[in-house]
């Protein structure tokens, strides 16, 4: 790779005749092409423009409207949006999108895109963020040209599902996601997944087994341990011979980076498009981000992380140094007091040295799971526990020590330290003016026995007047004694 | 009695509250050298509460080192009494000294969002006529400055609260975002006894402990919760369509930037749960009756006014302003904190809320103070650029100071300090000492709250009248006199700075006719009959002009009279927590205290409450640092060292850590804060930086 990388550098060195009038420094006038017009490519053009990027940029989207929250489709299927609704702001003046326009080659020699009309585009700085592309099934029967079967995975596939019962076919985090979010909406769904229990890769038994209840709760049925082997119009066939009525059928069977283009560019791709820690490629001209990108040893994949990645790669291309893309995000699903932190592995098998909390509390929906080094989270899974879904994930992604104590903070509660004890005499009563306990008993004992001789011997309760029923019973105290 | 609380002929004096925004009713009877002080009861707004601050606000009338002669520092550097010429007239060769070398920019004002109407408006006027200068501003730019900006673009019109207070207590539910009233202004908690509370805030206060409600979301991420709300409450269907159709503009870009704001994000970002966030918008879209409020939490932040924007955006969608019985409303602070930013000592405007920069209102002001519109200075330096300017080339090289303390209240304060003493000049005029008085080259003693006659302008836009029940003490002048004296010693006619304050206000109420702050029809002699009367108040033909207690009912103060939705996106604050400052700060207030607590430190019961500056912090956090109830911490950012006593706070957030501003010399919880301003407003961030925590060392002999 190495040596791909160092001929791609020479002849693009020594090939300048077609690209000299584009410029490639890494400066902020360099002139910037992006193939893809999703949020990760949004968010990049907006930030090369946020730091002070000067000079042309150009956007190829394959899709014909405008970049759109690819994340929030489950919204358009459940009725919840209309497809317009996902729209993302509008982009800097100036900048050039070209919507409608499939790249289909890329000829780094030249440094120039081919469009699928044949038209070539010369570029400086090229960023690749194509995203990810369905993986689909073999499916016998009608297949997938079945009246019904939809991919959900652009605005052409997400629809508002209209037609029930449906079948979602694939239980990871996006299929798990649409089947709550449907049966949510009143539709009559079924999850279809072959693994043990939803999203299995990412959860174990004992979360699974919640998340499924969760979604038996929203209106989904999940049938685990199963797969979709036929379809036919109106009908799905498992692998056990069932036949589930299907009026729509959701193919949600995961994805793989969008590496077509990289290929045709003869970059290194191993998986993804292999990157650097500056999101450069194995030609320096060439960047990518996004879905589409394999970063060395940095777990990423979220939606948040391309956005970062987006980012930093935007200082990089204005000549700053790049800040590092953080190393930890939380994979929290749309779906009722759920989290996963960190790689599946360290928390199915922690290390020796690795502290080990979990509590479990099945019948209120509970679990938390937590693996930790030196105080600090290396992973974990979280349901139910919605206090400690919101604060343990910024614990993890910061990479902070918790609290030492460690239900209190899965419980989300604070108990453990208060006292809880009657109140001390210096304890004050009205804030408002500072008034102790003491100094109301002292106001009885001279007299003082209603609330208005109260409030004139001692102020209290003539502030916020929150304490007056605290003074009543404080007064009430008194006088039985 | 009238509404007002004034009574007939007799020794008592109805008059307003030393401190806060609510300008609570307060009576008054001359007793030896003080006042015996009595709660109104018939002041709407605190209807007989008052909270300490207020009932021993006496005090103050006689503290022990009142100032009560001017000061000059000496060849030998000390501070010694000398005589109002003297001072007086040294001040103006000083002026003149550096007016000659570096031209009229070369003098600043500083103004304070504590001065009447009267005084505010005589300190701008003295500004850009006596000195020519366009370097005045005030510290209400740390307090409403993003408000105002959020407000004026949404609405067209800054009025904190545009309804009567009273109306909160009939609302079903009033959601607080960053304001804790049960701490900062106890007696609007009267008002909030019947609705359910929704409170946000990072520490759970005395507020947050009454609310049905509360969202704790980590220091810096409420612009990311607010826009989450809105992204709530269009996903839940809950947005007023036809009040968004036919009253105002914008949803759809507004809409675009709380797009990428999914519950679960805000979540993650903001530490909200996701059940929390639907919860809050259920009850504020349900509930029939409410309001939205928000406080310095959410504004005193470098991003504030987009934050203002966000949750006004949030408000307009869910139909609240502008209709009876709802609306959203921004709680002032400072006792005139909104006359103080109205009539023309910000950097940018002129009386009535004009802007400087508008030709027409340049010709009407320059037309009431008979000067030619060509000689007003343009818009100058907001309040921190200025200070920052201080004693640099092309900055300020004299300083006067009206009512404030920067030394203590201002944002990177050891680095403030070092701006102020590098002036050639500097004239602070205050009724006792402060840490900025410590500085000055003359100090000058003025006349206090029961001293003196004037208005104030409350947080519900109402005009109050603030009347004198003592006379000042001998060898202290009213900041109007000083004003004054200046003003004639730098060759200004006598007329034209009045020292009557009836005389400045029926001057203040031309220049504010026709502008968006409109007093032209409010009087001393409406105010004196009990009229309650709300800006804006144009002059009638009948002058009886009611007021305008409610704003907006009926259109907005734009020329289409519709309200703005702003497009406005979340970062990061300017200073994130990182291995060597691995915690927010974030600072606020005590009950005790008001502001840089110049005030409240003199009077003995409020000092016996608060006597020091205390850092709160989660136990468990506290334990990882080495740190116990009651030691001392120091407390660092990048910027310098507070120390503070460690009071543990078991609801609060475990990467966060509290401290109060109202303290002097090394407990100043403004040397942590940092220089990062709001690129609207020139608002500091206030409201977090990223600091260490550790015990405290004495320091080796």
């Amino acid at each position: 790779m190495r040596a791909t990388t160092a001929t791609t550098a020479t002849a693009t060195a020594s090939d300048s005749a077609t690209a000299s009038d584009t410029a490639t420094a890494a400066d902020g006038t360099s002139a910037v092409t992006v193939i893809g017009y999703g949020p990760a490519a949004h968010r990049l053009v907006q930030r090369l423009r946020h730091h002070g990027h000067r000079g042309p940029v150009t956007v190829f989207g394959a899709e014909p409207q405008p970049a759109y929250q690819r994340a929030q489709l489950t919204s358009v299927l459940d009725g919840t949006l209309p497809a317009g609704a996902l729209t993302l702001a509008p982009l800097p003046a100036g900048v050039e999108v070209r919507t409608g326009t499939r790249i289909t080659a890329v000829d780094p020699r030249r440094r120039l895109v081919r469009a699928e009309d044949g038209t070539e585009h010369p570029y400086g700085i090229l960023v690749l963020a194509t995203g990810s592309r369905p993986v689909l099934p073999q499916l016998a029967g009608a297949g997938r040209h079945a009246p019904g079967l939809r991919v959900p995975h652009t605005l052409r596939g997400a629809r508002p599902v209209t037609k029930g019962p449906v079948v979602v076919v694939g239980g990871g985090l996006r299929g798990t996601e649409t089947a709550y979010a449907l049966g949510r909406a009143g539709h009559d769904v079924t999850l279809v997944h072959p693994g043990a229990h939803p999203m299995h890769r990412l959860l174990d038994g004992r979360a699974g087994a919640l998340v499924t209840a969760a979604l038996r709760e929203a209106g989904a049925v999940a049938e685990t341990g199963r797969r979709v082997v036929a379809v036919e119009p109106g009908k799905a066939l498992l692998d056990d011979g069932r036949l589930l009525a299907a009026g729509t059928l959701l193919l949600c069977t995961g994805t793989a980076p969008d590496t077509a283009l990289a290929r045709t560019a003869r970059l290194a791709v191993r998986h993804g498009i292999v990157v650097d820690d500056r999101l450069r490629t194995s030609d320096p001209y060439i960047y990518a981000l996004g879905d589409c990108a394999r970063p060395v040893g940095r777990h990423h994949g979220t939606l948040e992380s391309a956005w970062d990645e987006a980012d930093a790669l935007a200082r990089t291309l204005c000549g700053a140094d790049g800040s590092p893309v953080a190393a930890r995000y939380v994979v929290r699903p749309r779906l009722p007091a759920l989290a996963v932190l960190g790689p599946p592995d360290a928390l199915h098998a922690p290390g020796d040295r690795d502290e080990h909390v979990v509590l479990s509390d099945p019948a209120r929906g509970r679990y938390g799971r937590l693996v930790l080094r030196e105080g600090r989270v290396r992973a974990g899974v979280l349901v139910g526990l919605d206090r400690a879904v919101a604060t343990v994930g910024r614990l993890y992604t910061e990479d902070r020590p918790l609290p030492p104590d460690r239900l209190a903070l899965l419980l989300g509660t604070d108990k453990e330290y208060t006292g809880g004890s009657a109140l001390p005499d210096t304890a004050v009563v009205c804030h408002c003016n500072n008034v102790t306990r003491k100094d109301l008993r002292q106001a009885w004992r001279q007299g003082a026995h209603d609330l208005p001789a109260i409030a004139a011997a001692t102020r209290a309760t003539t502030g916020c007047g929150t304490c007056a029923d605290a003074v009543r019973r404080i007064c009430g105290t008194a006088a039985a004694s | 009695m009238s509404a007002d609380g004034t009574r007939g002929p007799g020794a008592e004096v109805a008059t307003h509250c030393a401190y806060c925004a609510l300008q609570c009713g307060t009576l008054l009877r001359p007793s030896g050298p003080g006042v015996e002080l009595e709660p109104s009861p018939d002041f709407p707004v605190n209807r007989g509460g008052l909270c300490q601050k207020g009932w021993t606000a006496p005090a103050l009338l006689t503290t022990p080192d009142r100032l009560r002669s001017p000061l000059v520092r000496g060849p030998g550097g000390e501070l010694a009494p000398a005589g109002w010429d003297e001072a007086l007239d040294l001040i103006v060769a000083g002026l003149d000294r550096v007016r000659e070398t570096y031209g009229p920019d070369g003098v600043g004002v500083f103004g304070g969002g504590g001065l009447t109407n009267e005084k505010a408006y005589a300190l701008g006027k003295f500004a850009r006529v006596a000195l020519g200068t366009s370097q005045i501003d005030y510290n209400g730019r740390f307090c409403m400055s993003s408000a105002a900006a959020a407000g004026n673009a949404a609405f067209g019109l800054d009025r904190g609260l545009p309804f009567p207070v009273t109306d909160l207590g009939d609302a079903d539910v009033v959601l607080l975002a960053g304001a804790n009233p049960a701490e900062t202004m106890p007696p609007l908690m009267r008002h909030l006894v019947h609705p359910r509370l929704i409170v946000i805030d990072p520490r759970r206060t005395r507020t947050a402990e009454q609310a049905a409600l509360h969202l704790q979301p980590a220091p810096g991420t409420d612009l990311a919760l607010a826009l989450g709300l809105l992204h709530l409450a269009v996903t839940e269907n809950l947005l007023d369509k036809e009040y968004l159709d036919t009253r105002t503009t914008g949803i759809d870009a507004a809409w675009q930037y709380a797009l990428p704001w999914w519950p679960e994000r805000v979540e993650q970002v903001t530490g909200v749960p996701v059940e929390d966030q639907r919860t809050a918008v259920r009850m504020l879209a349900e509930a029939g009756r409410r309001y939205l409020l928000t406080g310095r939490g959410v504004e005193q932040h470098s991003k504030g006014t987009d934050t203002t924007a966000a949750f006004i955006n949030l408000a307009l969608a869910l139909g609240l302003p502008g209709r009876t019985g709802s609306g959203y409303g921004c709680l002032t602070g400072q006792g005139n904190g909104q006359g103080g930013r109205e009539h023309g000592q910000k950097a940018d405007q002129l009386p009535g809320y004009r802007m400087i920069t508008d030709p027409a209102a340049r010709a009407h002001v320059a037309g009431v103070w008979g000067v030619d519109p060509a000689s007003l200075p343009g818009p100058g330096r907001s309040a921190y650029k200025l200070l920052d300017a201080l004693g640099t080339p092309g900055g300020p090289r004299a300083l006067l100071v009206f009512g404030s303390n920067p030394v203590v209240s201002a944002p990177n304060a050891a680095h403030i300090a070092r701006r102020l003493a590098a002036l050639d000049l500097l004239v602070v005029a205050d009724l006792v000492p402060s840490e900025t008085t410590e500085l000055a080259d003359v100090v000058l003693p003025v006349a206090q709250w029961a001293e003196e006659d004037g208005t104030t302008t409350s947080l519900e836009g109402r005009v109050l009248r603030r009347r004198a029940a003592l006379t000042p003490p001998a060898g202290v002048r009213t900041d109007l006199e000083v004003l004054h004296g200046l003003a004639v010693r730098m060759g200004q006619p006598a007329h034209r700075f009045p020292v009557s304050p009836r005389t400045v206000f029926d001057e203040l109420r031309r220049a504010s006719s026709g502008g968006r702050a409109d007093y032209a029809g409010i009087s001393y002699e409406r105010l004196d009959a009990g009229e309650a009367l709300y800006w804006p108040c144009p002059d009638a033909p009948d002058g009886n002009h009611p007021g305008t207690p409610r704003l907006f009912l009926d259109r907005f103060a734009h020329a289409d009279g519709r309200a703005r939705l702003a497009p406005v996106e979340h970062r990061d604050a300017a200073e994130t927590p990182d291995t060597h400052y691995p915690l927010h700060a974030t600072t606020g207030r005590v009950l005790a205290h008001y502001q840089s607590g110049a005030q409240t430190r003199r009077v003995p019961e409020l000092l016996a409450a608060a006597p020091g500056v205390h850092v709160e912090i989660h136990p468990g956090t506290a334990a990882r640092f080495g740190l116990t109830e009651g030691a001392l911490a120091e407390v660092t950012s990048a910027r310098g060292s507070t120390v503070a006593r460690v009071r543990l706070v078991p609801t609060l957030r475990t990467d966060t850590v509290f401290l109060p501003f109202h303290f002097p010399g090394a407990g100043r919880a403004n040397l942590l804060t940092g220089p990062a301003l709001d690129p609207v407003s020139g608002m500091p961030e206030f409201k977090v930086c990223a600091v260490r925590v550790a015990p405290w060392q004495e320091p080796q002999a």
